[in-house]
């Protein structure tokens, strides 16, 4: 009795597992031909890093940089927001940078498309530093 | 103590009820949280000056009442005393819904809810606010552990090691809120050691009140009868619990009176800062303090009626206490200049204002109505309530 | 960079030898060489260290009342411009304007973040968002603040301000956002530069100069010389915070 009980048990979990995995697969099945994100094009040669390595890692140098930045004072650093947003913020038709995090700008794009939500910018500017007159 | 003198109860109407309110309370913490946190903190009561408000007062009142409702459990196992072992798993019940309660509160109410994993990873163990994380997420543990040790027959050996460690971690966690208060030392109204056992003896009073409510409440909605010795005994250990708080309040008082002669703070919280002295002298002495304290002692109003009445009034001279404690405490001025009048934009020489608002006080009744949410809906799932009348030792 | 030369530098320390170049990280390989005696001042590629202590000196008697320059300049500087609330908007250095209980002399200052040697902040932030420089500058790292706002009820001086609302428009220089605590920062971004506070640099452009920038380490320095002639008032010296910002008169 017990184990015929203890074998449906069993079935029933394979059964589960089953359709779990199967649902799994049904967004890959059904949204695979979702359009890849367009990037906006970059000012400047080259970025810090090849393209596939920031694609991946790009946070983990911000995060390790500003951490430098931020503790230790060193502002010398290769991956910095700003500098993300010196090369990558676009401008409008009349001229003005948009935010960087706007719908189909360079980060939200890829962001949109990852379903990543975006920290920075709660904080940080979304658009290149305009020069303010600096003192001697 | 065998499993068999434990049970679940089949719910009644009433109690569906008690669990609707109980979840509505709780979801509109959850909306007002919600607006408190997509708005920004500017639409509550808090400001640059009150930066602690309402919802503290709510989030210190449920942890501190948290270990104190423990103490039914700890008299049980600890100090042997067989008729309290039918509400020791109750008592361990209400001790963790009361802090996951009191925990909710204070997380919603961060600047950033959404980081609360960076509390979890970034330590700075110089902060007693840091060891309190650890007291806190310990003693669900420990309890979690203890109440094993209770329900299940092979442990019950146990139950009796792992009850002192759950009243030592008790203490200890008290201790640590009392001094997070105790160790601002920049503002007068904080800053005394007086606090670490003032708190103790909050949570004891607390405590108890609670248990005597959960108690009565549960009973009533199950049915179940409860002889009248354990309530009797919880009712003047309530009354001594509250004469020790009475105690320590005045020692907190006296000593900036006279040892520091930090008169300034005293006059305000106890003679012209409005709201402050009002709610300490009607709040929490006379109406949470003297009335119950004498209701308590006299066995004529021993019935469940003057019972709940009492307890309830206990509860509200706690909120009494722990707004002035907190809110006034920052509403009186840094003495930033002695000797000096001082103005500026920043509202430097002057008491600051705090509005309690309504997302605050459904952020606070929702810590409420959550954790009597879990302490309900746990009853229906495991044998947390005796089976027989409270005061026959079970087993 | 190859995909393992980034995996390998996951220290700081190796991070900072990888970009300060071979020859520096030879040196500081060396044995019985440490990084620390290889810092130069106020060099903005490599970590701050304890050889400075910034601070400011606050001349009471060239403070003008009814002047706040230093604050409109601090204001423009970060961009705190306020929601019109005056309870919640934030104010990283203002105006006191003080009366002798006694003898009814007035005073004006202006008050800001002490930078104290031993911040009350930086002692009760549970995660260690609140914390001190080795150059003695006290931050707030707004990634690891959970706006919990113990290091305001901490402050002697309420110094700091929480974000009480979503912002927008910020400073390149200056990250600010909602549900964060934030201070008088001494202008890090200025100091880095080898640059004077936007404060000072205000006071001293209206012909004040009651406000003076420096390293209170620098024996030779125009701030010790100035802490050499006069007392140099400690605000709250009885919680012994041996602050930064030191007042000629109290």
């Amino acid at each position: 009795m017990r184990r015929t009980a203890g074998k449906r048990l069993a079935r029933g979990w394979i059964a589960g597992l089953l359709l779990g995995a199967a649902t799994l697969c049904i967004p890959g099945v059904l949204f695979s031909d979702v359009a890849k994100p367009q990037i906006p094009s970059a000012r400047g040669e080259q970025c810090v890093e090849p393209v596939e390595i920031m694609r991946r890692d790009h946070f983990d140098f911000m995060k390790h940089d500003r951490d430098t930045t931020v503790h230790e004072g060193v502002r010398s650093i290769k991956h910095s927001l700003a500098g993300c947003i010196d090369c990558h913020a676009s401008r409008d038709t009349g001229g003005q940078f948009i935010s960087i995090n706007a719908e189909g700008q360079f980060c939200q794009t890829c962001h949109t498309y990852a379903a990543v939500k975006i920290d920075c910018f709660t904080c940080h500017a979304a658009v290149p530093a305009t020069k303010v007159s600096q003192s001697p | 103590m065998s499993s068999g003198a434990f049970q679940i109860l089949r719910p009644g109407k009433v109690f569906w009820l008690t669990a609707g309110v109980a979840a509505a309370l709780a979801l509109s913490g959850l909306a007002g949280a919600h607006h408190m946190e997509s708005a920004g903190h500017w639409v509550t009561g808090m400001n640059n000056r009150v930066v602690w408000g309402l919802p503290h007062v709510f989030a210190v009142f449920l942890i501190v009442a948290a270990s104190g409702a423990l103490n039914v459990a700890s008299i049980a196992s600890v100090f042997k005393k067989a008729s309290y072992k039918p509400l020791s798993r109750l008592s361990g019940l209400m001790a963790m819904a009361l802090l996951v309660g009191g925990l909710s509160v204070l997380v919603l109410d961060l600047g950033r809810p959404d980081r609360l994993i960076i509390a979890m990873t970034y330590y700075n163990f110089k902060s007693i606010f840091a060891w309190n994380i650890f007291l806190y997420t310990g003693l669900l543990v420990v309890v979690a552990a203890y109440l094993w040790m209770m329900f299940e027959p092979r442990m019950h050996r146990f139950v009796g090691a792992v009850g002192k460690v759950a009243f030592i971690w008790r203490l200890v966690l008290t201790t640590g809120t009392g001094s997070i208060f105790g160790v601002l030392v920049a503002r007068e109204a904080f800053g005394s050691i007086v606090f670490v056992p003032m708190f103790i003896s909050m949570s004891l009073s607390f405590g108890t009140a609670v248990m005597l409510l959960a108690i009565i409440l549960m009973f009533r909605l199950n049915n179940l009868p409860v002889k009248d010795e354990v309530i009797t005994k919880l009712r003047s250990l309530l009354a001594y619990f509250v004469i020790t708080v009475a105690f320590f309040v005045a020692v907190d008082h006296l000593t900036r009176l006279y040892t520091v002669g930090d008169t300034g703070v005293e006059r305000f919280l106890l003679v012209d800062g409005g709201i402050y002295p009002l709610l300490f002298w009607a709040g929490q002495c006379l109406l949470g303090t003297v009335i119950p304290g004498i209701m308590l002692l006299t066995p004529r109003l021993a019935g469940r009626f003057p019972t709940v009445v009492a307890s309830l009034l206990v509860l509200l001279g706690a909120f009494a206490q722990l707004y002035v404690l907190i809110v006034g405490g920052q509403a009186f001025p840094m003495d930033i200049f002695p000797g000096y009048t001082e103005t500026s934009s920043y509202f430097d020489g002057v008491v600051a204002g705090y509005q309690p608002s309504l997302p605050e006080l459904a952020l606070g009744l929702g810590g409420i109505g959550l954790a009597l949410l879990i302490a309900l809906l746990a009853t229906r799932v495991l044998p947390f309530l005796p089976q027989a009348p409270v005061d026959q030792p079970g087993g | 960079m190859s995909e393992s030369e980034y995996s390998k530098s996951g220290s700081l320390r190796r991070r900072f030898f990888t970009q300060a170049g071979g020859g520096v990280a030879l040196l500081a390989l060396a044995p019985g060489v440490r990084l620390a005696e290889l810092a130069i001042a106020a060099s903005d590629d490599e970590p701050v260290s304890d050889k400075h202590r910034w601070g400011l000196w606050v001349d009471t008697s060239r403070c003008v009342d009814g002047c706040d320059k230093c604050v409109s300049a601090c204001n423009e500087e970060h961009g705190l411009s306020g929601m019109d609330r005056p309870e919640t908007d934030a104010q990283w250095i203002r105006k006191v304007d003080l009366q002798d209980e006694v003898t009814g002399r007035e005073l004006s200052l202006p008050l800001m973040c002490q930078h104290c040697e031993e911040p009350p902040c930086v002692d009760v932030c549970p995660t260690g968002a609140s914390f001190r420089r080795e150059d003695g500058i006290v931050l707030v790292d707004k990634h690891i603040c959970i706006g919990c706002r113990y290091c305001m009820m901490a402050c002697p001086f309420h110094a700091r301000a929480f974000i009480h609302e979503e912002l927008s428009g910020q400073k390149t220089h200056s990250p600010r956002g909602k549900g964060v605590v934030e201070s008088c920062t001494l202008c890090v971004h200025r100091v880095d530069e080898g640059r004077t506070p936007a404060c000072v640099e205000a006071c001293s452009n209206a012909g004040n100069d009651a406000l003076v920038f420096g390293d209170l380490k620098d024996e030779e320095g125009r701030l010790a010389l100035i802490l050499d002639e006069n007392e140099g008032v400690e605000l709250r010296s009885d919680l012994e915070l041996n602050t930064a910002v030191r007042y000629s008169e109290v």
